[in-house]
């Protein structure tokens, strides 16, 4: 009879424990999301800055920041729909486009010499990690939490609990993200 | 690796602290009871001298040393940064903008609040960490290295930083300089015992205090004379013994920090090339303070011993050497055959 008791006692220790490890890490999944959408929207905000900065210098490179400028539009505009899939092409274009941009401004001299377009595209760099290592963050996040539901003997219960695998973030296949900047530096 | 050199320093201490007790204390666990006839017509036992069961030289250094470290772990990291006259990174100069973005960048990496960052006024190539949690921590660099490393160097040595705070190596390293404390005590009350106390009951294995002792007299003393043996040579090496254990614990932490931070940035080539161009520069940073050498990205003293390999290097050194790092982390990169596996 004691050991029986001992035995439900410890098995209902070890469900807690492992409920509230999941439901733990669930939050920081979801939270570690928002992240990207937060410097998503920052990257949003610091467009049209570097664009007004950078347009008298690359007048020849019209192209380039009309790209960038249409590029954010719809980033935006996907973001306002909220459908993951579109947000995800959507915002791959426009580090397609900042990437090219990015690109092309090393070949100005006087671009580069210049300290407002110094400070921006610092901070264009920055927005750009800042982005990146929120996924990765996410990512590490999200992997964690679906191991910790799947190894044994988790994986008999985590459903039963209503825990289910998080997506971890990856670039469709078609992704423009996924192409290389194409950069012609024969100007 | 750590827990088992922390282990090891546990068991030292113990051994010296209990040794201690057993030896000039009245402290005897295992005394056989003597039994007295008492006034109300029954026999108790009694152990031989009063609280004989409390171990009071170990419990009296390790509170000290503990409130040593404890002191230091609250007001540490503010004196470490007087002391290195620290100040607040500002967003007005370009380098220092870059520093405070990169921070930024590392504390989302590793999903952390953000550290303060702080620049010490020094040409040489350092960096430290301090702070007792993530949400208090602060990142410190020299003028010299946000001079001398480029965004992805600076990037990598701030991942390094932050690892050694998400790793809680600040309370790590305090709880070692308690030990650290607490058995240079005992071995200084144990110096001046052996000078001016002399043990107090003559003979070997009479050693249980003035009140009689009859516990181990006679078979046992062989045994305990080895040991007194061997606790003396201990409590003569115990200074250089801990601290060499905490500096074993310090390189632990410094392959850790290292391997974090190519885990945080994924590009351990980084690293490596911040630590080439560091390891050019020998010159000792005079701003920082040897007290937090374990926290910082190479030790100030100047990297003289981390050059070498070899035995000085594998017992004194809080860093592992420049070499060893190196290889660790191009191992990481795929560029260099793992030495282990070969």
């Amino acid at each position: 009879m004691t050991v029986l008791a001992i035995v439900l006692l410890v098995l209902g220790g070890w469900v807690v424990f492992t409920f509230n490890g999941l439901v733990k890490l669930r939050n920081q999944v979801t939270n570690a999301f928002r992240q990207i959408d937060v410097q998503l929207k920052r990257r949003h905000d610091l467009i049209p800055n570097l664009v007004e900065s950078v347009k008298g210098e690359m007048k020849f490179e019209k192209e380039t920041l009309e790209r960038v400028i249409q590029a954010r539009a719809a980033a935006v505009s996907a973001g306002q729909g909220g459908n993951t899939g579109d947000i995800l092409a959507k915002e791959g274009m426009l580090t397609q486009a900042l990437g090219r941009l990015i690109a092309i401004s090393e070949n100005y001299p006087n671009l580069k010499a210049n300290e407002s377009v110094k400070k921006l595209m610092e901070e264009l760099t920055h927005t750009e990690n800042q982005i990146s290592f929120a996924r990765q963050f996410y990512n590490d996040v999200v992997t964690k939490f679906n191991t910790d539901q799947q190894v044994f003997p988790t994986n008999m219960f985590a459903a039963m609990l209503g825990f289910s695998p998080a997506a971890l973030w990856e670039l469709p296949a078609d992704s423009p993200e996924r192409e290389n900047p194409k950069v012609n530096l024969t100007v | 690796m750590t827990a088992g050199i922390l282990a090891l320093f546990v068991a030292l201490f113990l051994f010296l602290g209990l040794g201690f007790d057993y030896f000039y204390g009245s402290f005897n666990p295992v005394a056989a009871p003597t039994f007295e006839y008492n006034d109300t017509g029954y026999y108790e036992a009694r152990r031989a001298g009063a609280g004989s069961k409390i171990p009071f030289g170990t419990i009296i250094s390790l509170l000290i040393g503990m409130g040593m470290a404890a002191n230091s772990l609250l007001n540490g990291p503010r004196m470490v940064l007087r002391s290195t006259m620290a100040r607040r990174a500002v967003s007005a100069s370009e380098k220092e903008r870059q520093l405070l973005n990169i921070v930024a960048e590392m504390a989302t990496a590793s999903g952390l609040p953000a550290p303060t960052a702080y620049v010490v006024p020094d040409s040489d190539l350092n960096a430290f960490a301090t702070g007792t949690n993530p949400s208090n921590s602060v990142i410190a660099v020299t003028e010299g290295l946000l001079e001398h490393l480029n965004r992805e160097e600076l990037q990598a040595v701030v991942a390094h930083e932050m690892s050694h705070i998400r790793n809680y190596d600040m309370r790590l390293m305090t709880v070692l300089a308690g030990l650290i404390g607490a058995v240079a005590l005992l071995s200084d009350f144990a110096g001046r015992t052996f000078r001016y106390g002399g043990r107090r009951s003559g003979s070997f294995g009479g050693s249980s205090s003035s009140s009689g002792g009859s516990g181990r007299k006679g078979g046992g003393g062989a045994v305990v004379l080895i040991f007194f043996a061997i606790w003396v040579v201990l409590i003569i090496l115990a200074p250089l013994l801990s601290r060499m254990l905490a500096m074993a614990i310090s390189r632990q932490r410094e392959f850790l920090a290292d391997a974090s931070a190519a885990e945080l940035t994924r590009n351990p080539l980084g690293l490596v090339s911040a630590l080439e161009k560091i390891r050019r520069a020998v010159m000792p940073t005079s701003a920082i303070n040897n007290g937090v050498a374990h926290m910082c990205i190479t030790d100030p003293r100047g990297s003289l011993i981390e050059e070498k390999l070899g035995f000085t290097a594998d017992v004194l050194a809080t860093h592992p050497p420049m070499e060893k790092r190196i290889l660790a982390l191009k191992v990481m990169a795929y560029q260099a055959g793992n030495p282990q596996s070969a």
